[in-house]
């Protein structure tokens, strides 16, 4: 049963390499949109701590704004 | 309506929503991968390699999908000069992209094993791969000419030029001899596939799908954080 699975009549190797490459390509993306989002995250946190308070209250009242807040690591500062 | 569009709009839904289609999206694929590799019968003809369909095909679908989509929102960029959707065509691109190298990849791969090679400069073949020259030329003008109007009329005339191609991708196994099979599923005629295969290929096309939008919802947040970066230096 299981070397059914793993050889395939032989054709193992092939479909084996598909579905790894496919796999492989998934993870590889998505790991790097979740890197590049991670760090315009961190970016913001940091620009965001280094506004005055009124600018801070100013960028608080604006919808976008509180809800980038809500899902970065600042808001819970 | 097409206001409802606009990013600080759909933000709260764009910012909420990766965590649950990541959880459907491996639910799915888990599924789907038990139907493709363990459970769906062998072809009579092409035996284990035609299991190759269920990566092979869906992400062929998605990359036309994606393509398409992104086309015909330029047109709507270019002639309404409606500007909610630069940020969706601009986050649609890169699955597209990985999409349609692996439709490339996949399909060389069953070609080895069913016609003897890995490669044939045939319609299908050839026109799939322009489409994958389009995705990377589109990427690297956002790259390339950053934001603004140069940028976005520039991309959305590549992405319309690109459009030309998808007919021909579509029908190219109609028009040309070929060594790609024609097409098996279609909407408007009876599908020459038996049920035990549509199920597992209807999964693997669901989760494909799936990721195709977890991966636009984070790109998506991506650009939004990185104009709203720009707007905090303006403060």
């Amino acid at each position: 049963m299981i070397n059914d699975i793993i050889f395939m009549n032989g054709y193992g190797i092939y479909v084996w390499s598909a579905f790894s490459f496919t796999l492989i390509s998934f993870s590889v993306l998505y790991t790097v949109i979740k890197v590049q989002l991670a760090k315009e995250k961190i970016k913001f946190d940091a620009k965001y701590l280094t506004l005055t308070s009124e600018k801070k209250q100013a960028v608080r009242s604006q919808e976008v704004y509180k809800g980038i807040l809500a899902s970065n690591s600042v808001s819970k500062i | 309506m097409l206001k409802n569009f606009e990013p600080n709009k759909i933000f709260s839904i764009t910012s909420k929503a990766p965590k649950y289609v990541l959880f459907f999206f491996i639910v799915t694929i888990s599924v789907g991968l038990i139907e493709a590799l363990i459970l769906s019968p062998e072809d009579y003809k092409q035996s284990h390699s035609v299991r190759i369909m269920y990566v092979h095909v869906p992400a062929a679908w998605l990359a036309l999908g994606t393509f398409s989509l992104i086309a015909v929102l330029s047109f709507v960029i270019i002639v309404f000069k409606n500007k909610s959707f630069i940020l969706i065509v601009k986050s649609l691109a890169p699955s597209g992209l990985v999409f349609n190298i692996i439709a490339l990849v996949t399909g060389s791969i069953w070609g080895k094993p069913t016609w003897g090679t890995w490669w044939a400069w045939d319609a299908r073949i050839t026109s799939m791969l322009i489409l994958a020259l389009f995705f990377i030329i589109y990427i690297l003008a956002w790259r390339i000419y950053g934001e603004g109007d140069r940028a976005n009329k520039i991309t959305s005339m590549i992405a319309i030029l690109g459009a030309i191609n998808i007919p021909i991708i579509k029908y190219s196994v109609d028009w040309w001899s070929t060594l790609h099979q024609p097409a098996s599923i279609s909407v408007f005629s009876k599908t020459s596939i038996h049920s035990s295969m549509i199920i597992p290929l209807g999964l693997m096309t669901a989760a494909f799908a799936l990721f195709s939008i977890l991966i636009f919802l984070m790109k998506y947040n991506t650009e939004l954080i990185k104009i709203k970066n720009k707007g905090l230096d303006r403060l």
